[in-house]
């Protein structure tokens, strides 16, 4: 057997074992019946695929989407000056950039843990104003789908300040400098020149932010105090509570899908990103 | 522009930071509610003293050692021979599994673990959570070593096979070497999204296996410790600089 084939197979065997097996098996249960104390049975069935329509689940979906593109908008903004101003610093660039990812390397829990710990009625934010006597009772911060919305802007601005970085490195100067030459003001120039040339950048860019938001869990089940369910908490809670592995099933494949549809708008970009 | 561009950039890092520096600054606070009362370190001590941190802690660890070691080996192999030959169906199911929402992998890898035990007489447990953790830290060691080799002289190992070295003594003997800080790097990062981990985790542990960030959780739905505080300060620190080093052995060429 040749050197490579014999390295690349102990990695091809956990994709396919790991990764593949399991989601085919997501797969055939997604056609299968609920059994009576979780797990499936025969018969085969549609089921599952037609409650995704019932009007209590579609909400759900339709909850998910929206939750996702307004964080993934609200990123674009912040991420925008960000990415000019790191792009445009003369020096530190690296570490200008390093200190907006740090904090995305380090725990995901911990980062929404510490929102928590400001936001909540007991928290930092409510004790002070409450100390200076600016409210009587506490605000109600947290547990809402602003809190959610939030949450996930703050874990996945990263995502949005890097490839928009990259297309504004690559952005010559000179072409502001022609801008201005040309009568426009600062703000016009950036307005009609870099966010045109920055485009790829915003669109890898959101479609980055997106796709985590999309399948978000974490966030919603802790910052939305389980009143704000995204399709994450409801996949999660048709394997434990519900027992409906089916429906489970189901619903991971759309999100699985949905997912499948990003990447490839996304093409060879996001490999080259990642 | 050029005032706002500045200012802005400040409350973005400030936005960034702000919260995790809150939460540091609380966790030295001399009291169990969010006002300030004076400088203690007693709530460092109080985790090492609470035996179900102390067993999480161990269980992370173990978990997070296992599973860096076999996903660098086994990353680190797959990558080279990525780099010699591309493997389209390979290197884009590694990207799909880094881009799979979490509770998607986590409920196809308790599904497919529930169905292997009606062959097999097991359980969920730390096993399982290793094995899955090789399965989503894999793409990011085959990431960054890719990015290493990428910037590798292919003449080194044509050299070498011209002054008689198989291809194992060429690996072996020239990129392997070459490739160790980036290895390192790769096990480093590895480390941290394996420890890091909860949603997948909290799916396919067993009764007997409960992680750190578990634990965590279970404290932080129910209200803030400053334990919990001392906790995350002394992840989050010890996280960041596994990534600093990472990032700085990466990026040496």
């Amino acid at each position: 057997m040749k050197l490579r084939t014999l390295f690349l197979t102990p990695g091809a065997a956990v994709m396919l074992s790991l990764f593949f097996l399991p989601l085919l098996i997501v797969l055939a249960y997604s056609f299968l019946s609920r059994g009576p104390y979780g797990g499936v049975m025969l018969p085969w069935s549609w089921e599952s695929y037609a409650r995704i329509f019932d009007p209590l689940y579609f909400a759900i979906l339709w909850r998910s989407t929206w939750i996702a593109a307004v964080a993934t908008a609200i990123c674009l903004v912040l991420a925008f000056p960000l990415a000019l101003y790191i792009a445009r610093a003369k020096e530190q660039k690296t570490l200008l950039l390093n200190l907006v990812m740090l904090p995305f390397w380090t725990s995901f829990l911990i980062r929404t843990y510490a929102w928590m710990f400001l936001l909540r009625d007991t928290g930092l934010i409510n004790t002070a104003l409450q100390s200076l006597h600016l409210i009587r009772e506490p605000l109600p911060l947290l547990f809402n789908t602003g809190a959610v919305i939030l949450g996930l802007v703050y874990g996945y601005l990263p995502f949005m300040v890097l490839p928009l970085y990259a297309t504004l490195e690559k952005l010559d100067p000179a072409l502001l400098d022609a801008a201005a030459d040309l009568g426009a003001s600062p703000a016009v120039a950036v307005w009609r020149v870099v966010v045109p040339i920055s485009r790829p950048g915003m669109i890898a860019g959101c479609l980055l932010v997106f796709i985590p938001c999309l399948g978000a869990y974490l966030t919603p089940d802790l910052m939305g105090g389980g009143k704000t369910v995204m399709i994450g908490n409801l996949v999660q809670n048709q394997f434990t509570t519900s027992r409906d592995w089916p429906f489970g099933a189901a619903i991971s494949l759309l999100l699985m899908g949905m997912v499948l549809l990003v990447m490839r708008a996304l093409g060879d970009k996001g490999e080259e990103l990642l | 522009m050029r005032r706002f561009l500045p200012i802005f950039a400040c409350a973005a890092y400030l936005f960034l930071y702000l919260p995790l520096l809150a939460l540091g600054a609380f966790s030295f606070n001399d009291s169990k509610i969010a006002v300030w009362h004076g400088f203690t370190l007693s709530w460092y001590s109080s985790v090492f003293r609470n035996p179900a941190l102390v067993e999480g802690m161990i269980n992370s660890l173990i978990i997070a050692v296992a599973a860096t070691v076999a996903a660098t080996a086994i990353g680190t192999l797959a990558a080279y021979a990525l780099w010699q030959k591309r493997v389209p169906w390979l290197t884009g199911s590694l990207y799909l599994s880094l881009l799979s929402p979490e509770i998607v992998t986590g409920v196809s890898l308790l599904v497919f673990f529930q169905w292997v035990f009606h062959f097999l007489k097991l359980q969920l447990g730390m096993h399982t959570v290793v094995l899955a953790h090789i399965s989503f830290s894999l793409a990011y060691v085959v990431i960054v070593i890719l990015a290493r080799l990428r910037t590798f002289d292919r003449s080194l190992e044509e050299a070498a096979a011209d002054l008689g070295a198989t291809d194992w003594q060429a690996f072996r003997y020239v990129t392997a070497p070459l490739l160790l800080p980036g290895i390192v790097a790769a096990a480093l990062l590895c480390f941290t999204v394996s420890f890091d981990d909860y949603v997948i985790t909290s799916l396919v542990a067993g009764v007997n296996s409960e992680t750190l960030p578990m634990i965590i959780y279970a404290m932080a739905r129910k209200g803030v410790s400053p334990e919990v505080n001392a906790l995350s300060v002394m992840i989050t620190v010890g996280l960041g600089v596994l990534v600093l080093i990472s990032g700085r052995l990466e990026s040496k060429r």
